[in-house]
């Protein structure tokens, strides 16, 4: 109850000491619309592809098990009872192959939607996603442009050990020629991923497994077919003044529960949900540390190189003189993915690490 | 070489003639689009099917197409080896001399529909599909008028208005590209083909057996040329390859190994290959040609084969003499008409290199161009991005 409180609490902006004062269902309810729906991310991926499907005949899906299967992780159920087999493509275990010819098909005019079972097989396909697909409006000088979504989770899932569990945001955002997203919440998924199915350049697309399952409230307004997200454009999810905490995906849920955590001990967070990490929403970022003065940022993947680098990159090289305290940076443990569960969780980022960082950056620890 | 004309002209009777009245009146007979057939020499080899017939319907006009048209790509080729040494072209540059009868053979058997897809070695391709010799000599200069607008280069020339899709710099990434446009071909049902072109050297790709099951398995109207010149850069086939019988390389996809310096086979089998594709799925073709320059102007291309070897393929196969020839015995053209027609191509290459060469380079502000069809305001930098920062509009 307490989790969609403070769900419904960002999402209509309210200050943590009015949450404090009157924490009780019944103010929740009337923040919003009697009978808020409520959506999982797996629905909204889902009824995102579908709609998208619907307006524009030249969209179709292809990846392994997305049509007779349901999909992997049943992003794409359903889909092909509803289009047939001209439109949802099951392809054999070669990345390489239909990755390619996904491209190749974006080339001649249509616009597929490529779903790697996970990032972690992408590897297997990542030329045609950089050299076939980035590059290529840039090197014909506007006559080839890449019209195609690559899609599918990405980052840590549960136990999966090494060689499944490795965060792609930072490697996919490197490349000029690519639109790189990652969505946190319901209202995300759909808006962000009809605007890459939308958009008339190649977009690489980073779910969360762990995401999937979970519900989050959606508005009439994301609920309709024509709703979209701008690419570019970060979201704050929570407005705060002490310490700016920029994330993106299943961090963020876990930077809210820091917020929260901080709010008892006095510190403001304002959590900046990045949305877009390609590109990179630096005038939000920057509007919110030259606000705060303190920047914690967090990722789940590896740290060197990573998301969080460029960020703090950017406000060293942009706001430096609105900084109180260095840069905090958490991150995935700078080791492969352990399978042990304890090992495991000693690997990613925790709440009481976002806490920590962000004591730190108020001066607030040792 | 059996002739059937079907012309009722004597060709004692035109001789004399002929020689005395000006090119204008000889002109009628070189643009003669009645029947001939013409036998190819070598047969084809075929894999998983009957082999086509060796009997080639064309004409005068396409011959002497034939002949102008492979002595233009000879020529810009040529001149291009000699802008490289003159440092005008910088970089790779991967020349097709000795392949052009792939390029004019292919173009003759299908429409601008058919979709072409290639590799680096890509010049005479695009001047195949209609590219001008002024667009490709400027963005082998780095100019901004040329077909890519400099930002290209030879690796990377498309003509998209005419279903040439590149141009492509990683070996065998064309073959699942070329694949996804023949998808695209089938899902809007165009009734047209897609030919990836690749070398012996990417014949071993792995993404070209994935990309070919999936073809297979789909039904795609995909047809796979391997432009088997022998060589992949410095390696010959025996040293590459387990089975260089590039064309049987599909198993269950047929195939058919095809004399790639004779034009008018390369024809027929992209005739019959186009037929196959459209009604039964993937096609292999497996054209035996050569390069006479080395892999790229880096490589002399004399370390891994002797100059006899070259010398010998240019004596005996070379695919413009061998038209030439054609025309010769069968009173198409006379030698002084192919000479004069030679001398205007040179001029015609001469003139577009001048053009191109007279060309600007790209303005500072394309470097930040192109970069996605939908900038939403997205941010670029340069090397110092305090210095140069750009927001695309």
């Amino acid at each position: 109850m307490l989790g969609i409180l403070r769900q419904r609490a960002v999402d209509g902006g309210l200050s943590t000491s009015f949450l404090r004062k009157t924490r009780s269902a019944l103010v929740s309810a009337r923040s919003y619309a009697a009978g808020a729906k409520e959506m999982t991310v797996r629905d909204a991926l889902n009824s995102a592809i579908d709609e998208e499907m619907s307006a524009d005949p030249k969209v179709f899906v292809m990846g392994e098990e997305v049509g007779q299967y349901q999909g992997a992780y049943k992003i794409t159920k359903g889909l092909l009872e509803k289009y047939g087999p001209e439109r949802v493509y099951d392809t054999p275990i070669t990345e390489a192959g239909f990755t390619g010819i996904g491209v190749g098909a974006a080339y001649a005019g249509l616009k597929p939607v490529v779903e790697f079972m996970t990032f972690n097989f992408s590897m297997q396909a990542i030329d045609h996603i950089i050299n076939s697909a980035a590059k290529s409006n840039y090197m014909s000088a506007g006559q080839i442009n890449v019209p195609i979504v690559f899609r599918g989770p990405n980052g840590a899932a549960a136990g999966v050990g090494a060689q499944h569990s490795q965060c792609y945001a930072a490697w996919y955002a490197s490349v000029p020629g690519l639109k790189v997203l990652a969505p946190y919440s319901a209202e995300d998924a759909r808006g962000l991923l009809k605007a890459a199915i939308r958009d008339p350049d190649p977009v690489v697309f980073l779910e969360n497994e762990l995401l999937y399952g979970e519900s989050f409230p959606i508005s009439e307004e994301a609920l309709d077919s024509s709703f979209c997200l701008p690419i570019g454009k970060a979201k704050i999810e929570r407005e705060g003044k002490d310490v700016t905490i920029t994330t993106f995906s299943k961090m963020v849920g876990f930077a809210l529960k820091a917020a929260e955590k901080l709010a008892e001990d006095g510190i403001s967070a304002e959590v900046i949900n990045l949305r877009s990490i390609r590109p990179l929403d630096r005038a939000t970022i920057n509007a919110s540390v030259r606000k705060t003065s303190r920047l914690v940022t967090v990722e789940e993947g590896f740290p060197q190189h990573g998301v969080c680098a460029e960020i703090c990159a950017s406000v060293v090289e942009e706001s430096f003189s609105y900084l109180d305290a260095p840069v905090e940076r958490i991150a995935g443990a700078d080791v492969p993915m352990p399978y042990a569960a304890n090992l495991e969780r000693l690997a990613l980022p925790q709440v009481e690490d976002i806490v920590r960082a962000a004591k730190r950056a108020c001066y607030r620890s040792k | 070489m059996a002739l059937s004309r079907l012309s009722s002209r004597s060709n004692s009777f035109l001789k004399p003639v002929t020689t005395a009245l000006p090119y204008a009146i000889r002109r009628h007979v070189s643009t003669d689009t009645s029947p001939i057939t013409i036998e190819t020499a070598v047969p084809f080899t075929p894999h998983q099917c009957e082999a086509p017939s060796r009997s080639v319907e064309t004409s005068s006009e396409e011959i002497l197409s034939f002949f102008r048209d492979m002595a233009r790509m000879r020529r810009m080729e040529i001149a291009a080896d000699s802008l490289y040494k003159a440092k005008l072209i910088r970089g790779f540059c991967h020349l097709y001399d000795g392949q052009e009868a792939l390029a004019v053979g292919m173009e003759a058997a299908i429409t601008k529909k058919d979709a072409i897809i290639t590799s680096y070695r890509d010049h005479c391709t695009f001047i195949g599909r209609g590219g001008k010799l002024v667009d490709a000599f400027s963005e082998l200069m780095g100019r901004k008028t040329g077909c890519s607008h400099g930002k290209g280069g030879s690796m990377h020339f498309y003509k998209k208005d005419a279903s040439f899709y590149g141009g492509h710099g990683i070996v065998g990434a064309q073959i699942p590209l070329g694949c996804g446009i023949a998808f695209a071909q089938k899902y809007n049902k165009d009734e047209a083909v897609t030919f990836a072109m690749y070398g012996d050297g990417a014949a071993n790709q792995g993404q070209l057996f994935e990309a070919l099951n999936i073809a297979a398995l789909w039904d795609l109207p995909a047809i796979l040329v391997c432009e088997n010149n022998h060589y992949g850069m410095g390696t010959a086939t025996w040293r590459s390859a387990k089975s260089p019988a590039y064309f049987k390389r599909g198993d269950y996809v047929p195939g058919l190994k095809v004399d790639g310096m004779d034009a008018l086979a390369v024809k027929q089998a992209c005739k019959f290959a186009k037929e196959h594709a459209l009604k039964n799925g993937p096609f292999i073709l497996e054209m035996d040609t050569y390069r006479y320059h080395g892999h790229s102007m880096s490589d002399p291309g004399s370390t891994y084969r002797t100059r006899d070897e070259v010398s010998g393929v240019r004596q005996v196969r070379d695919p413009i003499e061998r038209v030439r020839k054609l025309l010769l015995s069968h009173d198409i053209a006379t030698e002084k008409e192919l000479k004069d027609m030679e001398k205007e191509i040179r001029k015609e290459v001469d003139d577009a290199v001048a053009q191109a060469k007279e060309s600007p380079v790209p303005d500072a502000s394309e470097l930040f161009t192109n970069m996605y069809v939908k900038d939403c305001g997205v941010e670029s930098f340069g090397a110092d991005r305090k210095e140069l920062k750009v927001t695309l509009a």
